[in-house]
């Protein structure tokens, strides 16, 4: 098949950018949408230009290096999908598709489609774990955790960090990835001792960095590969809202 | 000239060897950890959960990754498991049955001493991993649940659902970002290790390259650890990220340390088959699989009809056939190789003909569809994406894949390298799975590493080495950081018309093809001839385009392809030298009549530890002898 692709090119940080169109040649249907700019990519190295960058690696969908905007939709059309794990049978020969970089003053551009997602690990070291040293940890099964509750906890643990949620919300909100971890942790019983000042933590760290307000749109959960569940979000916000009202405030890890 | 290398097994009786041995280590004053630096590359389980743990214990700690995060090391995708020997099934486990399964597993080419401590820790692997919130797969009364897997007659295998070791790592991952925040580990992502630098045979520091700047910068460490993985990105087509690669160990290698064993690699049987030359990489389906996938060909090569029409007796499960106690659950290494004579053979299904069927349809009509939708779910939804086929109506496609290495950089019982200060830990390293790697055990090793065993001798190599000073502004590293600059300009320099994709397609087919699941003498000779007549191509023909000060991808890949090269060679080499078959190495020359691997104990009970001799001349073999004091080394038989 045959693509019309105009993508984002910019050379470096704050540099500034164009959209650059290219034409796509003999692409296979059943390979992944980055081996289409893989062959896309030798295609311009033939001719001297320079191959689009773009981040990547176990293109198993569950790194969460991947991923951009196409046709402004994160991840592209596919429900549930990584751009790695996207195939190209989905799309038509002739199809136009247009690729932008996540977009989101917290993830600043590096290069073309790739993005500075730094403030996601900012986030997490604000509280996003469980306080255990190596060695201090007790027998596994002195705690039982019912399998409902242990499911769920999966199910916010699935979150793979790659930054959709925040690319489609039209504020640019990081709340489904913030309440994914603290909830995550907040259902299990071993995160409980930790669960107000870590909910507090988080979310105040995640305002810090420059991501928006939630104001319920829901265009995360539509497009995250993971598809987790905003009841998460509710569910963060009850723990700060509960925390804030009993005084709970930020615990500061003590620095070195 | 050749030496005998000597691993620093403790003595005494295998049970107590390590307790032993950590109860007479020597140990750092509390106050005096925070003077020390160590340098970590690699963020992975071994990387990030050594990290986290030497931070707590208060050592000063720079972890360096080449992805944006931590949290993306390929780790990340392993699916399966991570075994321990915790006996929750009360199905007779124990240390014991872990450590022998995971010592014939690899074909007696591993060391019991080693091995012996994995088990033992394997249970407190799990205990820290529960503390830390990694939600593991329970029973409804709210007990871990366990689950048997890659041939093991014993229930011991902890999960959570298909994405255990991503589970896991962010467990690590967040222990890490705690120490991050605490300011005891500086995280320095997007960052590439590019030299090691060695003064008088000791590991003082490294070169690393930005890879957002291309800025090279130098660090000084007390101690350097390795934990950046293995090199299955040496056949190109893998089930590695595609950003895996060799360089940190390949460097350390070209600066002195031992390589060992690096033919042994592991080619893991249930992958999806490659569907075009444009593909960048394979896709690992769960071994769990096997549990209750069942694996069949048609008998007829010709027979075209759809899996489902094709009638039972018209079917050949040969692993059933071929190895009625064990059945689809044989070793890894036993499954691949049978899977592989059958397409070899032109009963191969598929449009391609390269695969064999993974077929659940019995499972399903025995427990239910949901059961198996429980287990699998997320498996079957990976598989329709890739292939636009549904494992619920069509048997699953399979076909091996490189998947794993069990060679490695060379260390001793502390995890040590014979270059003084470079510890090398996970996959890295070569210690612990010999000559194969029974499923759900790199998960294992890993953590074992990093949590329990790397904080305990490490401590003893520091101790009394607080008053050595570290700082890059000694000779030894301006020396590396020239030879570092040259070898990118002479990349960079080339006016060549090849991409590096296409190199390193073609070194990987030459690897596939004679130093894959099955080699012979003829082969290998082949490949040691096509080698340096490729990497001579690639040095001259090599086209990269963009800059050097810059995120330039093209750049990262041809200098990780450069080092592949000539790890290739040694490993080809590795394969020619070690005459005999064993385990994941399969020599064609030596099998038994039923085609398994023939061992030959007399001549090759030895671990090959490589030494670089410089460019162009042949490196020398150094041998660790391996002794059996406490199991009999049998041969296998999985019948």
């Amino acid at each position: 098949m045959d693509l019309t692709i105009h993508v984002w090119r910019q050379p470096a940080p704050g540099a500034s950018g164009k959209m650059v169109q290219y034409e796509a040649k003999g692409i296979n249907e059943h390979s992944s949408f980055l081996e289409m700019l893989d062959v896309l990519n030798s295609q311009l190295a033939e001719r001297g230009e320079e191959p689009i960058a773009f981040d990547h690696d176990c293109r198993e969908g569950i790194c969460g290096a991947c991923g951009f905007m196409i046709n402004g939709v994160a991840h592209g059309p596919m429900p549930g999908t990584t751009v790695c794990q996207l195939h190209m049978r989905h799309f038509k020969s002739g199809d136009t598709l247009i690729l932008e970089p996540w977009r989101s003053r917290a993830f600043p551009v590096i290069k073309d489609l790739m993005v500075n997602r730094g403030a996601f690990d900012r986030i997490v070291q604000a509280g996003g774990y469980i306080s255990v040293s190596t060695g201090a940890a007790p027998e596994a099964n002195l705690t039982p955790v019912p399998k409902p509750i242990a499911d769920r906890a999966f199910d916010a643990a699935a979150c793979i960090g790659c930054g959709a949620c925040v690319a489609q919300c039209p504020n640019g909100a990081a709340q489904l990835f913030t309440s994914a971890k603290v909830s995550h942790l907040g259902l299990l019983p071993q995160g409980q001792a930790e669960r107000t000042a870590r909910a507090v933590a988080m979310v105040e760290t995640m305002e810090e960095q420059g991501f928006g307000s939630c104001t319920n749109y829901a265009e995360c959960e539509a497009v995250c590969p993971k598809e987790i569940s905003i009841d998460f979000i509710a569910r963060m916000n009850r723990d700060y809202v509960k925390a804030k009202l009993k005084g709970v405030g930020r615990v500061r890890v003590e620095s070195a | 000239m050749p030496v005998i290398l000597n691993a620093q097994i403790p003595p005494g009786p295998l049970p107590t060897k390590w307790q032993e041995h950590r109860d007479h280590l020597k140990l750092v004053n509390p106050n005096n950890k925070r003077k020390f630096t160590i340098l970590i590359l690699g963020s992975g389980l071994a990387g990030a959960s050594a990290a986290a743990s030497l931070a707590e214990l208060g050592y000063g700690v720079k972890c360096f990754c080449f992805q944006d995060s931590p949290r993306r090391a390929h780790s990340i995708a392993a699916q399966g498991g991570i075994n321990a020997a915790k006996n929750y099934k009360n199905d007779g486990d124990s240390v014991f049955r872990l450590f022998y399964d995971t010592v014939k597993g690899g074909d007696f080419r591993s060391r019991e001493g080693n091995v012996h401590r994995l088990a033992e820790l394997s249970v407190n692997i799990i205990d820290q991993c529960v503390a830390q919130g990694v939600p593991f797969a329970r029973e409804y009364g709210g007990l871990l649940d366990n689950r048997s897997f890659g041939g093991a007659q014993v229930s011991r295998t902890f999960y959570a659902r298909g994405q255990t070791g991503q589970q896991l790592l962010l467990g690590a991952y967040q222990a890490l970002e705690k120490e991050i925040a605490a300011g005891h580990v500086e995280m320095i992502p997007r960052t590439e290790m590019l030299d090691l630098v060695v003064e008088d045979g000791r590991a003082v520091g490294i070169l690393v390259r930005d890879l957002t700047t291309g800025e090279i910068t130098a660090h000084a460490g007390h101690a350097v650890v390795l934990a950046t993985g293995g090199y299955s990105n040496v056949y190109y087509l893998s089930t590695n990220a595609k950003g895996s690669n060799a360089t940190a160990i390949w460097r350390a290698h070209r600066r002195g340390a031992f390589f060992a064993n690096p033919c042994f690699t592991q080619i893991h049987p249930t992958c999806i088959p490659a569907s075009g030359d444009y593909q960048s990489k394979l896709t690992l389906m769960s071994e769990s699989l096997r549990n209750d996938g069942r694996i069949w060909v048609p008998k007829d090569p010709k027979d075209s009809r759809p899996a489902a029409q094709i009638p039972i007796d018209d079917r050949d499960y040969f692993l059933e056939r071929r190895y009625p106690s064990f059945g689809n659950l044989v070793p890894r290494d036993v499954a691949a190789r049978n899977i592989k004579t059958m397409v070899d053979g032109g009963r191969g299904v598929g449009p391609q003909k390269n695969g064999v069927y993974l077929d659940f349809a019995d499972a399903m009509s025995r427990l239910g569809k949901k059961v198996i939708a429980d287990r699998y779910d997320n498996l079957f939804e990976m598989y329709e994406k890739i292939t636009g086929e549904d494992p619920n109506t069509t048997p699953m496609r399979i076909y091996p894949a490189p998947h794993y290495t069990m060679g490695g950089l060379w260390v001793d019982y502390n995890l040590m390298s014979n270059l003084t200060g470079l510890f090398v830990i996970g996959e890295a390293n070569f210690s612990d799975h010999g000559a194969n790697r029974l499923g759900a055990s790199a998960l294992m090793q890993g953590l074992a590493d990093g949590y329990f065993v790397l904080p305990y001798t490490i401590g003893n190599y520091l101790a009394g080495r607080l008053n050595e000073k570290i700082a890059t502004d000694r000779p030894a590293f301006k020396a590396a950081a020239g030879e570092t600059d040259e070898r990118l300009r002479r990349l960079m320099q080339g006016s060549g018309k090849r991409s590096v994709d296409s190199f390193h397609r073609e070194l990987g087919k030459i690897c596939w093809d004679y130093c894959g699941i099955a080699r012979n003498a003829e082969g290998l000779q082949k490949a040691l001839s096509l080698i340096p007549a490729l990497r001579e191509e690639f040095w001259r023909d090599v086209r990269i385009l963009g800059g050097e000060n810059q995120v330039n991808q093209e750049l990262e890949k041809a200098a990780r392809l450069a080092d592949f090269f000539e790890l290739a060679e040694l490993m080809c080499r590795d394969a020619l030298d070690r005459d005999e078959s064993c385990g994941g190495h399969l020599r064609e020359e030596h099998q038994t009549e039923d085609g398994e691997a023939l061992r030959n104990d007399e001549a090759f009970s030895f671990v090959s530890a490589w030494e670089w001799k410089g460019a162009g001349k042949p490196p020398v073999r150094h041998e660790e002898p391996l002794r059996f004091e406490f199991v009999e080394p049998s041969r296998r038989s999985y019948k």
